[in-house]
C-alpha cells in the first residue's frame, strides 16, 4: 500500500461492513460504488448492497428521501453485504435518523455536522439536535465532520460557485472513509477524471473535496480509527466487480455468441431491471438489436416475433411486466417457440417497493398462466452467477423450443461482488438447428412438412420464415400434434397438453449438491438469492457445534432428478425464502415432505445473523423435544 | 443462403400456389372471402417469394386469414399481431410482412401496438377489415360502431362516438394511409399494390361487409348504383371529383374541406390531391368529410410520404456502431469495467 506512511500503527481487521447513507440527491449510491471498486483493485472480497428510494428525488432531508449503500469487504471469501454496518455514514440527520438503529454497538458514526440545523434537523423529525442533546448517539464513537463547509474551503480556489462545491462533499466523505481504510486514491483519482471529462471544474471540485476528506483523516488524528482489511486469498485469475444486471446482460451477449443467432430485446423500463436494457444497448457491436416497446405486451411480443424470424428473443421486466406478458407466454407455449422471459423481482403485488428486493413470483412464474402451460424456470444465485444464468436459460430455451423464465431479484441486480473472469473459449456452444427440409409424407406419397414431427426429447421442428418449401401456419388455437392444423378433437388436446408438460420434463437439468454435512438431519433448502445469506448462516450454525446440509436450487421447473432423493427421510427441512413460503410449498406438493418456510418479506434480504439465530433456535427446539 | 435466393429470378406462382390446404370457414356470403380472392390473386404479380411473406394476424374473424395463405403464417393474439410483426420486422428485414385484423383486434385491443407500428414505420402492410361489428364472439358493437346502434351489449343503443380508422392512423403520424372496400376486387387490388410498395408501415382500411350480425353497414356507399355518388376516389395530381356526371368536387375551406358543386365553384377551384404531402392535416380534413358510410366517402390512398422505414434505420445503427468499433468481442466485454490480477 503506497499510501500507507512507514511506520504507523494500522490494526487489520479480516472484515469491516460500512454502511454509506445520505439523502437521494447526495451521491451515497455513487460513493459506495468508487469505495468498492477501490477495495476491490485492492484484492478484497466483498458483497454490495445498494439501497434506496422508488423516488427519484423525495424531498430533500426527509426520510422517504434517505439513500443508502452497504459494503462488506473483507480478507477471506465472504458472501452477503453483511448484516450490521460497523462504520456508518451519514450525510444528513434523515440518513441518522432512519439507518441508526443498523449500526453494532460500538460502531463508529461519521456525521456532515453541517447538515444538524434547525431545518433538516425539523425535517427528520428531530426536535432536538442529536449531535449535542439526547441519547442518540451514546454508545457509538461519532466523528462530526463539518464536511459541507470543509468541502466549500477546499474548492474556493478553484473558481467553482459554491452550490457546485457543495456538492462535491460526498467525495469529502469518500476521502475520509478512504483514508481510514487505507484505499489508494489514484484509481479514485483516473476515475474522476473519466466520468466527468470536459467539465474541467467538476473534476477539479472532486479531488479537491477527496483530498480534503483524506487530509482531514490525518490531520484530525483519527488515527486510531484507521485499520487495513488485507488482500482475500482468493483463486487466482483476473477479476473484476460486477453487479447481477451487467453480468445478465453480459450472459444474454454470450449465449447470442455460444449459439450464433443475433440477440434481440424487447423490453419496457421498469425497475429494477431497466439496467438490462441500457447495457444491451451499449452493445450494438455484438449484433444485438434493442426495442423499447410501447408497453410490456408489445416489448414480449417484439421479442417473440423475433425468435419466430430464428433470432434469439428475450424480454426484461420485473413482476408486474409479467402479469401483462402472460398471455404472450401462453402463445409461446402453444406455439412451442423459443423466448427468454426475465423477472428481476421486487416487492409487491402492484406497485408495491419497486426498489427493493423479494422473491414472490416464484408461484407465478410457475403456474400464473391460463392453461396448462408449464415452463422451464432458472433462477440466479449470486450477482456474477447471473451470468451463467442467462446463458442457461438461453439454452433451454433454444434447444427445448419453449419459453424459459429467468428469475433474478432487485438484491442481485444491484449488488455486486469480484469475480473471477470465466474463460471465454471454455463456454459450451449452444446448437441450435433449423428445419430445411421435408420431414413427411402424405398419403399421396408427396413430401411435405409438419411443424410439430417431435425429437427424443419431444422438441418439435422449426422452420423459420424465409425456408424455401416448408411455408406453414402456426397458432394459439389447439394444434394436431404432428401436422400442426387446427384441431378441435378431444384426444389430441388431451394429448398436447400431456406433451406440453412431458417435454418440459425431459430438460436435463444438473443434479443438486448437498453441502455441509451430508447426513444432518436438518436440510435448508434455498433458491435464489438467499444463497449468499444461508451459506454464511450455516457456517456459524456449524461452527457452534451443529450438523446442517444445505442444497440450493438454480432449477425451479424442472427440479433436479435426485432432489426427490435428498428430501426423502428427512425430518427436518427448513426453506428460507423472500416470500412467505412458496418453494416450500412447491416441494410439499411434489414430493410430499414437511418442508417449512423461513420467511422475510420486508423488502430486505435476509441478514446471515437473523438466518443463523432461527435456524439455531430450530435446532435447539428440536434437540430438547 | 438467401442473398443467393435473391439473386435468382422470382418463380412464377398462380392463385393455386397461394393458397393453403387448409378449409376457408368464414359464413358464407362474408366479405372477407373477396379480400382473400382478391390478395391471393394479386400476389402472383407482384414479385415475391411465398417463402419470404409472412402473415401475422390476431384474434376474430379476420385472423383467420393466415390459415388460408401458402406462406408463412401466425395466428397470434388478440391485438398483439402489429407488435409481433414488429419484432419479426426488425429480426427479418428481408421478410415481406403483412399484418391482418378486424376493427376490434386493432383498435380496441390492440389500438396501442397499432398507433406505435405506425407511428414507427416500420416495413409491414397491415390490412384493418372494419365491419363495424364484433363477429367471432356473435354480434356486440366495436370501437367503429356508430352512436346509437343496438347490438347485444348495447340493447338501448349505443352511447359512444366511433372511432374513424383513417384519422386515427393519420393522427399515429402513418406514412401511408388508404382505405378500400370488398366490393370492388380491382381498387382492392390498387391500393394493397401501393401499401405493398410502400416503404415503412402502410395501412388498410377494408370496409367489409359482415353479412351476419352487421349486414348492410356500407352498401349504401358500395353497391354498384351508388358508388358513383357516395365514393370519393382520391387520386393522386388530380382535383377531387366524384358523381356520375363528376357534378360534385371537393373544396378546402377555413375548417377544413367541404362538397361543392363543380358547376358553382368552377373546376379549377377543387382540391388537387396530394398524397405525398408531410403535413397531414389535409388529408386529415379529408378523413373527416363523411361521419360515416352512409355520406359520400373518399376512398383510395390519402397519404403516402417518405418517412425513415424504422427496421433500416435500426440495422444503420448496428452495422454504424460495429464499423465503428468493430465486431464486440466476448473476451474484451467481460475486460471491459476495471480488472485486477490474483
Amino acid at each position: 500500500m503506497t499510501d500507507l506512511e512507514e511506520g504507523s500503527k494500522v490494526e487489520a481487521v479480516d472484515r469491516v461492513i460500512i454502511r454509506f447513507a445520505g439523502d437521494s440527491g447526495d451521491g451515497m449510491q455513487l460513493t459506495g460504488d468508487r469505495f468498492t471498486t477501490a477495495s476491490a483493485v485492492h484484492g478484497n472480497d466483498l458483497a454490495t448492497f445498494p439501497d434506496y428510494p422508488a423516488e427519484i428525488r423525495a424531498p430533500a432531508g426527509s426520510l422517504a428521501g434517505v439513500s443508502a449503500f452497504q459494503v462488506q469487504i473483507s480478507d477471506h471469501d465472504i458472501m452477503t453485504p453483511g448484516d450490521a454496518p460497523e462504520v456508518m455514514v451519514a450525510m444528513n440527520p434523515a440518513a441518522l435518523k432512519s439507518d441508526l438503529h443498523l449500526l453494532i454497538p460500538g460502531g463508529t458514526l461519521i456525521v456532515n455536522q453541517d447538515t444538524f440545523e434547525e431545518r433538516n434537523l425539523t425535517k427528520a423529525g428531530y426536535d432536538y439536535n442529536p449531535l449535542e442533546e439526547g441519547e442518540d448517539l451514546e454508545g457509538y464513537r461519532t466523528i462530526s465532520v463539518p464536511m459541507t463547509s470543509l468541502t466549500k474551503e477546499a474548492c474556493k480556489d478553484l473558481g467553482v460557485k459554491p452550490r457546485d462545491a457543495e456538492r462535491s462533499k460526498n467525495f469529502f466523505a469518500l476521502g475520509l472513509v478512504s483514508w481510514m481504510y487505507s484505499r489508494p486514491t489514484e484509481p479514485t483519482f483516473e476515475w474522476i477524471d473519466e466520468r466527468f471529462a470536459g467539465k474541467e471544474q467538476i473534476i477539479s471540485a472532486n479531488k479537491a473535496a477527496f483530498s480534503a476528506g483524506h487530509v482531514y483523516g490525518e490531520s484530525a488524528e483519527l488515527g486510531d480509527q484507521r485499520v487495513v482489511v488485507k488482500a482475500a486469498p482468493l483463486a487466482s485469475g483476473t477479476y473484476t466487480n460486477i453487479n447481477g444486471n451487467t453480468a445478465l446482460s453480459w450472459g444474454l451477449i454470450a449465449a447470442s455468441q455460444l449459439s450464433d443467432l443475433p440477440l434481440f430485446l424487447g423490453s419496457y423500463p421498469i425497475t429494477p431491471a431497466s439496467d438490462i436494457l441500457h447495457e444491451l444497448a451499449k452493445h450494438k457491436a455484438f449484433g444485438v438489436t434493442t426495442f423499447q416497446a410501447e408497453d410490456e405486451i408489445a416489448a414480449v411480443g417484439a421479442a417473440l416475433g423475433a425468435s419466430y424470424g430464428g433470432h434469439l428473443g428475450i424480454t426484461t421486466t420485473s413482476g408486474p411486466g409479467i402479469a401483462l406478458k402472460s398471455e404472450t407466454m401462453g402463445l409461446a407455449i402453444s406455439l412451442e417457440l423459443p423466448l427468454v422471459v426475465i423477472n428481476i423481482q421486487r416487492g409487491g403485488p402492484s406497485t408495491g417497493l419497486p426498489t427493493k428486493t423479494e422473491a414472490a413470483d416464484l408461484l407465478m412464474a410457475m403456474y400464473g398462466r391460463h392453461g396448462e402451460s408449464p415452463l422451464p424456470i432458472v433462477a440466479a444465485q449470486t450477482p456474477s452467477e447471473c451470468f451463467f444464468a442467462a446463458i442457461e436459460a438461453c439454452r433451454i430455451a433454444l434447444t427445448h423450443r419453449t419459453p424459459v423464465m429467468l428469475l433474478s431479484d432487485g438484491y442481485l441486480a444491484n449488488g455486486s461482488e469480484p469475480w473471477l473472469l470465466p474463460d471465454v473459449d471454455g463456454l459450451e456452444p449452444i446448437n441450435v438447428e433449423y428445419a430445411t427440409e421435408f420431414n413427411h409424407i402424405r398419403e399421396d406419397g408427396e413430401a411435405d412438412y409438419w411443424p410439430y414431427l417431435r425429437d427424443e426429447k419431444l422438441v418439435r421442428s422449426m422452420a423459420i420464415p424465409g425456408t424455401p418449401d416448408l411455408m406453414h401456419r402456426i397458432g394459439g388455437i389447439e394444434k394436431e400434434d404432428g401436422s400442426g392444423n387446427i384441431s378441435y378433437d378431444p384426444a389430441n388436446h388431451s394429448r398436447m397438453v400431456e406433451i406440453r408438460a412431458e417435454r418440459i420434463k425431459r430438460i436435463d437439468v444438473p443434479d443438486v449438491e448437498v453441502v455441509g454435512d451430508p447426513d444432518a438431519e436438518v436440510l435448508i433448502v434455498g433458491w435464489g438469492s438467499t444463497w449468499g445469506s444461508i451459506t454464511s448462516a450455516l457456517g456459524r450454525v456449524r461452527s457452534s457445534g451443529h450438523k446442517v446440509a444445505h442444497v440450493h436450487l438454480t432449477h425451479l421447473n424442472p427440479f433436479p432428478k435426485n432432489l426427490g432423493d435428498v428430501l426423502k427421510g428427512r425430518n427436518h427441512i427448513l426453506v428460507p425464502e423472500m416470500n412467505t413460503g412458496q418453494l416450500s410449498l412447491m416441494l410439499r406438493a411434489e414430493y410430499l415432505v414437511d418442508a417449512k418456510p423461513i420467511s422475510k418479506v420486508a423488502g430486505q434480504p435476509f441478514t446471515a445473523g437473523e438466518l443463523e439465530q432461527t435456524i439455531l433456535n430450530y435446532v435447539e427446539e428440536k434437540s430438547t423435544t | 443462403m438467401t442473398d443467393v435466393m435473391d439473386s435468382e429470378a422470382v418463380p412464377e406462382t398462380s392463385r393455386a400456389d397461394w393458397q393453403s390446404d387448409q378449409e376457408v370457414r368464414w359464413c358464407p356470403g362474408c366479405g372477407d372471402y373477396s379480400i382473400l380472392t382478391a390478395l391471393q390473386l394479386l400476389l402472383p404479380d407482384l414479385g415475391v417469394r411465398r417463402e419470404k411473406t409472412v402473415f401475422i394476424s390476431g384474434i376474430g374473424c379476420a385472423a383467420r386469414f393466415p390459415y388460408y395463405m401458402n406462406t408463412y403464417g401466425m395466428h397470434s393474439i388478440h391485438g398483439r399481431a402489429p407488435a409481433i410483426a414488429t419484432g419479426l420486422a426488425l429480426a427479418r428485414p428481408d421478410l415481406d410482412i403483412w399484418v391482418v385484423g378486424g376493427d376490434g383486434d386493432m383498435l380496441s385491443i390492440g389500438g396501442n401496438h397499432l398507433i406505435h407500428a405506425l407511428r414507427r414505420n416500420t416495413n409491414m402492410n397491415i390490412l384493418l377489415f372494419n365491419n363495424q361489428i364484433y363477429g367471432l364472439t356473435k354480434g356486440q358493437f366495436s370501437p367503429t360502431s356508430e352512436t346509437g346502434k343496438v347490438t347485444k351489449s348495447s340493447p338501448v343503443g349505443l352511447i359512444s362516438e366511433p372511432f374513424n380508422p383513417i384519422s386515427v392512423a393519420l393522427g399515429a403520424e402513418a406514412s401511408f394511409v388508404a382505405r378500400s372496400h370488398d366490393m370492388d376486387r380491382k381498387h382492392l387490388q390498387e391500393i394493397f399494390t401501393r401499401a405493398h410498395a410502400h416503404p415503412g408501415a402502410s395501412f388498410v382500411e377494408v370496409y367489409q361487409n359482415c353479412n351476419v350480425f352487421n349486414d348492410g353497414a356500407f352498401a349504401e356507399i358500395t353497391k354498384k348504383d351508388a358508388r358513383d355518388d357516395m365514393l370519393i376516389n382520391l387520386i393522386h395530381g388530380e382535383p377531387i371529383q366524384f358523381g356520375s356526371e363528376r357534378q360534385f368536387g371537393i373544396v378546402q375551406t377555413a375548417n377544413g374541406v367541404e362538397i361543392a358543386n363543380v358547376s358553382e365553384v368552377g373546376i379549377e377551384s377543387l382540391l388537387v390531391h396530394d398524397e405525398t404531402r408531410s403535413d397531414p392535416s389535409t388529408a386529415f380534413a379529408l378523413s373527416r368529410l363523411a361521419k360515416g358510410p352512409d355520406e359520400p366517402t373518399p376512398v383510395g390512398v390519402f397519404r403516402a410520404a417518405v418517412r425513415e422505414e424504422y427496421a433500416s434505420a435500426m440495422s444503420d445503427q448496428v452495422m454504424g456502431v460495429t464499423e465503428e468499433r468493430g465486431k464486440g468481442e466476448l473476451k474484451d466485454l467481460l475486460h471491459s469495467l476495471p480488472t485486477w490480477e490474483v
